[in-house]
């Protein structure tokens, strides 16, 4: 049945090409933790995806229940912890998860880094990875905020200042961030939840798409 | 070893190889090594690997359920402000003297600055060809440098916190109140008043505010009932001045019982 339906969609599409190209690769041998335990090493990659897509699912269902004001974020956070059945599990996925990715992620830097794999021809890979750290940092930034408690709050009034302190520019970031010159409030906490779920989440996917891209294209790097 | 569209696996890499180059790296088949298939074979161990991360991940979560701090208070003017522990070692560069008060840009911008901005354009500050990291001593020494530095910073940052003071700004820090559903009160309470203020008090979102840790006494706390206060309407109440007096009563010794476990709890903890 699934097969027949496969090649009813195949014989007119032709997708058979669009998925081998990304299925027919030889994984070789020095970073194949089966051959050598030491080329574990190569996971931190995929665990940070890994944990991306985590990051992703449970945000998902974490909005079902967010109310991004200020009256209502607090007490919704609150009752996603103590009444929604599993809301303590989902929402503990996306804080632990926020930290792992965060861990992840500087391991896979400091692995790329040491093995000098951002050589040519891989340049534009490693600009797209650090700039995928970037947004990683962005989103624990403005994910903070959102419970609305005291830890979010003053946090986010300290790294407001720090946008603030940037010469010229610093009062107008500020002010983009913040909704606001001065106060950190209500519109200030609409922002960071835009900012969280819907900017910074479309920058993720696009550089994540360059990055998976790219390392289809060039091949991983050999050996040293 | 032809593949796919015509590309080909040149050694480490699917660029074509310029045959300018004075070697030519070698096939991936042409290493000694094992390759394997990556569909279905080396997919199936990424899954397990990932199963096995998954479980571990899914242990800490349960070990550890986030926190969640009392309700966000602008006026507080005692809290300690702490960012996520990725960020401390930025926080902790601005208490120094020279990248904090007049010098804040050094330690805001310039610094950051130079040390992303030399992680982002890497590749082009390290031209040389070699990849082993002893054969590049600049481009370790800085990163090792680098995290050396913001390891010793987030560390030095986490070890001048008091966690334990901390643990007061928690939500569970605000005392548990314990219901006596035997209290005549309860059920006057039940009929009048908890359909806003929840079964334990405990206020709900958007109806009615908590009722523990109210400054009321109970003439005060009558009145409000009949009278209302604030958003709340008047006439909540319906029932005989007996029972008004017992749901006061009520609320007056849940709120007692709370007061004075807040203080057992104090005690406790030093």
């Amino acid at each position: 049945m699934l097969h027949k339906l496969y090649d009813w969609i195949d014989e007119r599409l032709d997708i058979t090409p669009i998925w081998r190209d990304i299925a027919d690769h030889e994984v070789p041998e020095h970073v194949n933790p089966a051959h050598h335990f030491s080329a574990f090493v190569y996971c931190f990659g995929g665990l940070t995806f890994f944990v991306t897509v985590i990051q992703v699912l449970s945000g998902m269902f974490l909005t079902m229940y967010y109310v991004p004001d200020i009256v209502n974020a607090w007490e919704s956070v609150k009752y996603l912890q103590t009444q929604v059945a599993h809301g303590q599990i989902v929402r503990g996925m996306h804080h632990w998860g926020a930290s792992v990715v965060i861990v992840m992620i500087f391991l896979h830097t400091l692995r790329v880094f040491f093995q000098g794999a951002y050589k040519k021809p891989r340049e534009l890979n490693w600009i797209v990875g650090v700039l995928l750290f970037f947004v990683m940092l962005g989103l624990g930034f403005t994910g903070y905020l959102l419970p609305w408690d005291n830890k979010a709050f003053f946090a986010t009034q300290v790294g407001l200042e720090i946008a603030e302190s940037v010469p010229y520019i610093g009062g107008d970031l500020k002010t983009l961030l913040a909704g606001d010159p001065e106060i950190v409030g209500a519109k200030t906490l609409a922002r960071f939840f835009a900012i969280h779920v819907f900017f910074l989440p479309a920058a993720l996917f696009a550089l994540m798409g360059a990055h998976f891209i790219m390392i289809r294209r060039q091949g991983i790097s050999g050996p040293l | 070893m032809q593949r796919g569209k015509g590309m080909k696996f040149v050694g480490d890499s699917r660029v074509p190889d310029k045959e300018s180059r004075n070697k030519i790296p070698k096939d991936y088949s042409e290493y000694p090594g094992r390759t394997e298939a990556f569909w279905p074979n080396f997919l199936l161990k990424e899954w397990l690997v990932g199963a096995v991360f998954l479980i571990g991940f899914l242990c800490l979560v349960a070990a550890a359920p986030s926190p969640l701090e009392q309700q966000a208070d602008p006026n507080n003017s005692s809290y300690i402000p702490l960012p996520d522990w990725y960020f401390l070692f930025l926080y902790e560069l601005l208490k120094y003297e020279y990248a904090a008060a007049e010098y804040v840009v050094i330690g805001t911008v310039i610094i950051p600055g130079l040390g992303f901005g030399a992680l982002l354009l890497a590749p082009f500050l390290d031209v040389g060809p070699d990849r082993k990291p002893s054969k590049r001593p600049i481009a370790t020494g800085l990163m090792i440098l680098g995290v050396a530095a913001t390891i010793w910073l987030t560390y030095k940052s986490a070890a001048h916190v008091n966690w334990d003071e901390r643990a007061d700004y928690s939500v569970e820090a605000v005392p548990d109140v314990e219901i006596d559903e035997e209290h005549p009160g309860y059920e006057v309470f039940a009929n009048n008043c908890l359909s806003c203020h929840g079964d334990s008090l405990q206020g709900n979102p958007g109806l009615g505010p908590s009722l523990v840790g109210i400054p009321y006494n109970e003439d005060q706390i009558k009145d409000i009932a009949q009278n209302g206060i604030g958003e709340m309407p008047s006439d909540q109440f319906d029932g005989t001045d007996e029972e008004l007096n017992q749901l006061a009563e009520f609320i007056v010794s849940t709120n007692e019982q709370a007061a004075g476990e807040g203080e057992d709890s104090e005690e406790d903890s030093h």
